[in-house]
């Protein structure tokens, strides 16, 4: 037990801290159903996103940094999806459908670029990320949509920063089939679908190309000794991370309602990795088990800081908390897990 | 190893787009060397501040960003004091410098335990550090921190404005020894100080300090072979880089007139390292002449676009991400380059 703790100093420090938070929403009068519904669904909207960085994880490509790539494609997908007229649930299915091509082709890309600084992944993921976000500006603001719900509504030029997917298929999957027992919301259809992504990988990383890519991870030589193209084997992994990660977006993206453009996938690794971090994620030996307590755990702080932050009168405190923890965790997990030991001296 | 060393393509790259920039956004040659020689005062130390620990083996130093942070609580304890004129410059400036050796210090420590992992770090510590440095003044200021000026305090009473005004240390010293040509402004004591910071870091490579530095980055282990304290030599180095670069965002906000207390300092870092590698330099190799020339380069490119976006594809926010795009394009395409070519 003693020992457990000592090598999970963060998580059991945030199981506290989501504790104390916990208990003092409850002396502040808070309606723990509203709390509980709010983190059901939060929980399902940012899953697979979470999710996503497991394929990379496990063939040793590091944490998924370039993340914002893989969401780029998931936007493409809905702005598409919008742009032929679909609606409701139809449109969500359409825009992942549309999507599936997009994320295999920059993830495809981004795999080669990945293997050339192999070693040094997370930084040259960061700035690719970055500076394909920054890229698609361009293309969201010149690209020949005409949907005129999307687009600027003076001079029609270029698309919104921000979509409402009220009349598309804003909540068409967090409505879908939900019933209420005892008060507790629960979104069948959101908890299907990320249950049906989860079997999908289980099943994948017990299938021959998963243990090739869980080998490549653990050991590049000995799985290049015995006949396997790590190289090939790596790129399928962020070909893999990067279409979960453009379902991910989707997902959010309607249970949040809006679609949101231009830099705003710019950040979205980082909460992403701290969440499967904060779970306990470790290299390659990260399984979907710290994805689950990671996620729930980055969840209930964030909803529970937000009351006490405006308890206490100042409410930004409850983002840049959130920052502090998300970057710490990260730091944490950078400074842990490095290989070569203090002390040249 | 016998090497034919190939030619760095990014200047040219900025050579050939500046060009073209400028001759689409049709703006006057004088008014660009103007704003180039504005931008070259106000960044121009803080990208020099990047060199030292480029050249010691450790990458684009993201952490510049808590050099900036200290400059800005700098200043903000100047105006909680109210200290005026040049004195209150020099406070700021000398209380940034020591929260930003204890800082660097921090940082020189947590980056010998995860070496090879340096620039991702420094990345995360920027954002750590921004996150801390807002908890403080948005949180503590007011409550735990003494107010002793009210007009940058908010009006609930806890924490500073957004925009604090730095106006009594406007136009003190730049616009000391001003020369007009032309149109063009010359503040010659601005360009002998950046001038003075660019002598210092070459003067400090050339002492033994500079030399055990440059071994350290050449080959760790061989340094640690001959007795170098590779460790201690890293600390230094970080020191030296956050310093700098704290002196450089006085300067700047000094130069701009109003801080942005909680954002003043984002992208300073990405900003700065793009800059350097427009004139040339790599994540293994920077020179006084990359920042100069790059900071030429670079904000031409930065001054003319939005313009030039205008004029050809009557957008001009096309400008306004092309050039973020190159911003964060240059650093990418650095990082594959050189991690291409030492493979």
């Amino acid at each position: 037990m003693i020992k457990t703790i000592k090598n999970n100093i963060p998580q059991f420090l945030i199981i506290i801290f989501a504790a104390v938070l916990f208990i003092t929403t409850l002396f502040l009068g808070m309606n723990t159903k509203d709390l509980v519904n709010d983190l059901v669904t939060r929980i399902f909207m940012n899953g697979l996103l979470a999710l996503s960085l497991l394929p990379m994880l496990r063939s040793g490509a590091g944490i998924n940094f370039g993340l914002p790539i893989g969401a780029v494609a998931g936007l493409i997908g809905m702005v598409i999806s919008i742009e032929l007229g679909f609606k409701n649930f139809s449109g969500f299915i359409a825009a992942i459908v549309i999507l599936i091509p997009f994320a295999y082709l920059f993830g495809y890309l981004y795999g080669k670029l990945l293997n050339i600084v192999r070693g040094n992944e997370e930084i040259a993921a960061t700035f690719a990320g970055f500076s394909f976000v920054s890229l698609m500006c361009l293309f969201w603001a010149a690209a020949p949509f005409s949907h005129p719900q999307m687009m600027w509504p003076i001079g029609g030029k270029g698309l919104r920063p921000v979509i409402g997917l009220k009349n598309f298929f804003g909540r068409s999957l967090t409505g879908l089939w939900n019933f209420s027992p005892w008060g507790i919301n629960i979104p069948l259809g959101l908890i299907l679908l990320f249950s049906f992504f989860v079997i999908i990988f289980i099943i994948y990383s017990h299938s021959r190309r998963g243990i090739a890519m869980h080998a490549a991870g653990k050991n590049e030589i000995f799985t290049t000794l015995s006949g396997i193209d790590v190289d090939k084997v790596k790129i399928e992994s962020v070909i893999y991370s990067t279409i979960l990660a453009a379902a991910g977006i989707c997902i959010y993206a309607q249970s949040y309602g809006f679609l949101e453009l231009y830099e705003a996938p710019l950040m979205m690794a980082f909460p992403a990795a701290s969440a499967i971090l904060i779970g306990g994620g470790n290299g390659t030996k990260t399984t979907i088990a710290h994805v689950f307590l990671g996620i729930l755990l980055y969840q209930s702080i964030y909803l529970l800081s937000t009351p006490v932050a405006n308890a206490i009168l100042i409410p930004e405190t409850t983002e840049i908390l959130r920052m502090i923890i998300s970057n710490g965790i990260i730091l944490y997990a950078l400074f842990s897990g490095s290989k070569v030991k203090y002390g040249t001296d | 190893m016998e090497q034919i060393k190939k030619v760095n393509p990014v200047p040219f790259f900025f050579i050939i787009l500046s060009i073209a920039g400028w001759y689409f956004s049709k703006m006057s040659i004088y008014f660009i060397a103007g704003e180039v020689i504005t931008r070259l005062i106000r960044d121009g130390v803080l990208v020099l501040a990047l060199i030292i620990p480029i050249a010691a083996g450790m990458g684009l130093n993201f952490a510049i960003v808590i050099g900036a942070i200290a400059a800005q609580t700098g200043w903000l304890i100047v105006l909680n004091y109210r200290i005026p004129g040049y004195g209150g410059i020099l406070a700021a400036a000398g209380a940034g410098a020591v929260i930003s050796i204890a800082a660097g210090w921090l940082i020189g420590k947590f980056l010998n335990r995860v070496r090879g992992k340096e620039m991702i770090s420094t990345m995360l510590i920027g954002f750590l550090g921004t996150s801390i440095y807002q908890l403080v003044f948005l949180a503590l200021y007011g409550t735990i921190i003494k107010c002793r000026n009210p007009e940058i305090l908010l009006s609930r009473g806890i924490g500073v404005r957004n925009m604090v005004d730095l106006e009594p240390y406007r136009n003190t010293i730049d616009t000391l020894w001003n020369i007009n040509t032309r149109g063009i402004n010359i503040p010659v004591f601005m360009i002998l100080i950046v001038s003075l910071f660019a002598a210092a870091i070459k003067y400090i490579m050339r002492t033994r300090l500079g030399k055990k530095i440059q071994a350290t980055g050449n080959s760790p282990e061989s340094a640690s072979r001959i007795g170098l304290r590779t460790d201690r030599i890293r600390i230094t180095a970080i020191i030296i880089s956050t310093v700098i670069a704290c002196f450089g965002q006085i300067i700047f906000l000094q130069n701009i007139g109003m801080m942005n207390v909680y954002t003043a300092h984002m992208n300073t870092d990405i900003f700065s390292c793009a800059a350097l590698l427009a004139g040339g330099a790599t994540i293994r190799e920077a020179k006084i002449r990359h920042a100069f020339a790059g900071i030429i380069l670079f904000h031409t490119l930065f001054i003319v676009s939005p313009q030039a976006g205008q004029n050809i594809f009557n957008n001009a926010a096309l400008g306004e991400y092309f050039r973020s795009f190159i911003a964060y394009g240059s650093i990418a395409f650095a990082l594959f380059f050189n991690m291409k070519r030492e493979k």
